[in-house]
């Protein structure tokens, strides 16, 4: 879905932050929050987790609640690690829902000027 | 596990959508000389024949173990590309598809460089990706043609028609005593002018006569299990406690009367009942009224019987109910001539001559739109009661004439063809009063007239004062729950209907695999809507069922037996229940599994992996991503 948001993002040209690198996954759900880690550790300054929300074709409403517990996990992984929270975002992101992206983005990018 | 290392990396101009931003060139110049890549190319249209040549070419002459093609969105060509792959001998599931044209080009058209370089970095975590990618097989499942259709209205009636005709066997199941469903309930429906009995009349023909149609009615589903080509469903039939035939005359000699809800109380009907325009043509008793006086020959000794019926697709057409006005909204239940749409369309059938109603004749009346709709506890718009309510008021004026009517609304959604009938009411002299949410009308009583004040925003603001001899709610549409869902474990969405995969690339499908969703279970749908998105359900079912098998991505989960401890996270985690424990290790019923991969986030030693999303190959990708 949020995949689809960002080819609707295309479509509709709008501009975003381009330090932005695309990993596409069938559902949020699958992440495991180790993969958060590592995308930091290999180099990157945030992660911005996309998922589909209550719209999810695979889980529905319930994709919310396993997501979130991902993110719970991560947030502690990247406590160990002294890594600001602030740095990983997640949102629902609906196959049309390119502002959710591009505020996003804009958020994750604030913080990082920010530190 | 060994790597690809003889990838070929294929970067598309698009025409210039993709070239005259990013700078392909130069993405070809970064990746080409990477250790798994054995040839990095750029065309102006890979897509076009000429480009997928190319590849083809390259795998047969450069022996590729893997491509990577930058180019559009994958929902539009990654098919082409896996096609293209696989008739050059490469396995499908071995080429990647980025996207460099919605994801930079377009969208960083304002700075070339760094649309160049987000381009690079997409191909290089591609070319990663690929290097650990598995060959995978698609999975084929043998399908019977036999189908279950859950709901016997106008939605699963078609859809059984649609399937019989194409020599599917059918098993039509309905909870209620008939077939016919809501839509038996509708008078004269937009826009054919054909009431809502006479559609029911000619489906349930149809039904009759199709031998490969087998219906059972006053029937309960007590579970629902299986997969896509398997499913098995129970079904326990409630005894209609009548023997033989049973005539009118019989009926009629029913010493209990009770509201028939056919017609939401205006009328009465006995104990034991039928209904003419309907399948079947047996009457059924209805226990909590019946008094067992034994006048109409009952079997009482009659017990529920339970069948078991399988099926390689189940489609459900479960229906909707109509919202129910909360006591005290615009009236509703406080004063009695307030009452909803579909009670007025069942008063203006019943009625001759004169509409009436609680013994009073009926001269003015007002519509209130939206109620119930698009506020906080539903957020949606049912968008069929515009057309309805307009409709059903100039039936109104049609059969009894000399009514004025006020259509006291929000916004009027009378799309499409149905503009007509709106410019019709305004012909017809019907007043049109337009609230403000913010400022709803109130209903309230004085003397012998309801009173609907409302602020019309039409005339700036102006303070309206209706009087009027009934106020008709336009309700909209909530989902008609049912136990199957939850068997079946179907997702549903915001609004609490059922949710397809895609609204338009798998618009009847949902995400458990061979369960498809028909008229109003999935929204709000006019019959019109309904019916053709059953029509969809049937042809959508037909591609499995008359094909004899199901080709499916073979993007499920994969467990891993040696790394597996048996601790059962991953059970718990399926929404699907396809895991289970044997001999202390996870195993994977595979025609259960929707693909989530939630499963495999939660497991302690990363025992599960999604295929074609393998988590080796994920941190391949953010390593190679995030490098540089």
């Amino acid at each position: 879905m949020a995949y689809r948001a960002l080819d609707q993002a295309g479509l509709l040209h709008v501009h975003y932050t381009p330090n932005t690198v695309i990993i596409r996954i069938p559902c949020a759900s699958m992440l495991r929050p180790d993969l958060i880690l590592h995308a930091f550790q290999s180099g990157f300054d945030a992660v911005f987790v996309a998922s589909s929300g209550p719209d999810c074709p695979f889980l529905g409403e319930e994709c919310v609640r396993k997501t979130a517990k991902r993110i719970e996990k991560a947030y502690e992984l990247l406590d160990e690690h002294g890594i600001d929270k602030n740095r990983l975002l997640l949102t629902g992101v609906c196959s049309t829902c390119v502002e959710a992206i591009v505020g996003g983005l804009e958020r994750l990018e604030e913080t990082l000027s920010g530190e | 596990m060994k790597e690809r290392n003889k990838i070929g990396v294929y970067v598309c101009h698009c025409g210039g959508n993709i070239s005259d931003y990013v700078d392909v060139k130069k993405v070809v110049e970064a990746v080409k000389d990477l250790p798994n890549v054995a040839v990095a190319r750029d065309f102006v249209f890979m897509c076009s024949e000429a480009g997928q040549n190319l590849i083809k070419e390259d795998i047969k002459n450069l022996g590729l173990d893997g491509v990577v093609v930058a180019s559009c969105s994958p929902h539009l060509h990654e098919k082409t590309f896996r096609n293209a792959a696989k008739e050059a001998g490469l396995n499908p599931y071995l080429v990647e598809h980025v996207c460099i044209r919605e994801h930079s080009s377009w969208v960083h058209s304002d700075n070339p460089e760094a649309a160049t370089q987000k381009a690079i970095w997409i191909v290089k975590a591609a070319i990663a990706k690929v290097s650990l990618a598995r060959d995978l097989e698609s999975i084929r499942l043998d399908m019977k043609p036999e189908a279950i259709v859950v709901g016997g209205g106008v939605a699963g009636m078609r859809c059984a028609i649609d399937l019989g005709r194409a020599g599917i066997t059918v098993h039509l199941i309905e909870k209620s005593p008939f077939l016919g469903g809501r839509a038996a309930q509708i008078g004269k429906m937009y826009p054919s002018g054909i009431s809502g009995i006479e559609l029911v009349k000619k489906l349930v023909e149809e039904v009759k006569n199709n031998p490969n149609i087998k219906v059972y009615t006053n029937a309960e589903i007590v579970s629902a299990e299986g997969a896509l080509g398997e499913f098995k469903v129970k079904v326990k039939i409630n005894p209609r406690y009548v023997k033989g035939n049973v005539s009118d005359d019989t009926i009629s000699q029913c010493p209990v009367e009770v509201p028939d809800e056919f017609n939401y109380g205006l009328t009465k009907r006995k104990a034991i009942y039928k209904r003419d325009f309907t399948y079947p043509d047996t009457p059924v008793i209805d226990m909590n009224a019946c008094t067992k006086c034994g006048k109409c020959n009952p079997d009482f000794n009659q017990k529920p019987k339970t069948v078991e019926v399988t099926g390689s697709i189940v489609i459900l057409a479960t229906g909707f109910k109509p919202y129910e006005p909360k006591e005290g909204e615009f009236g509703y239940k406080v004063y009695d001539n307030v009452i909803t749409l579909p009670v007025f369309d069942r008063l203006i059938s019943i009625s001759n001559g004169k509409l009436e109603y609680n013994g009073k004749e009926i001269r003015d009346i007002a519509f209130i739109y939206c109620v119930g709709s698009r506020n906080e506890e539903h957020e949606y718009c049912s968008r069929y009661c515009c057309v309805a309510t307009i409709n059903a008021a100039l039936q109104a004026l049609e059969k009894f004439g000399d009514l004025r009517v006020y259509h006291v609304y929000r916004d009027i959604r009378t799309y499409g063809k149905y503009e007509l009938y709106y410019e019709q009411a305004g012909r017809d002299g019907m007043l049109f009063f337009k609230y403000d949410p913010e400022n709803p009308p109130v209903v309230e009583r004085s003397g012998n007239k309801l009173i609907v004040k409302v602020k019309d925003l039409l005339t700036y603001g102006e303070e309206i004062e209706i009087p009027v001899d009934m106020v008709v709610l336009s309700v909209g549409m909530e989902p008609e729950m049912s136990d199957v869902f939850t068997m079946l474990r179907v997702p549903f969405s915001r609004d609490g209907f059922l949710q397809e995969v895609h609204p338009k690339l798998r618009p009847v499908e949902t995400a458990i695999g061979g369960v498809l969703v028909a008229g109003t279970c999935q929204g709000p749908k006019d019959t019109v809507e309904a019916t053709a998105s059953a029509s969809a359900a049937a042809a959508k079912a037909d591609t499995y069922l008359v094909k004899g098998y199901a080709e499916l991505e073979p993007f499920i989960a994969e467990i891993n037996p040696e790394k597996c401890d048996g601790c059962g996270e991953c059970v718990e985690e399926c929404p699907a229940g396809a895991i289970s424990i044997e001999n202390g290790k996870a195993v994977l019923k595979e025609a259960l599994c929707k693909g989530c991969g939630a499963c495999g986030a939660v497991c302690p030693t990363e025992a599960i992996n999604l295929r074609g999303y393998y988590y080796d190959q994920l941190r391949k990708s953010i390593e190679a991503a995030g490098g540089d």
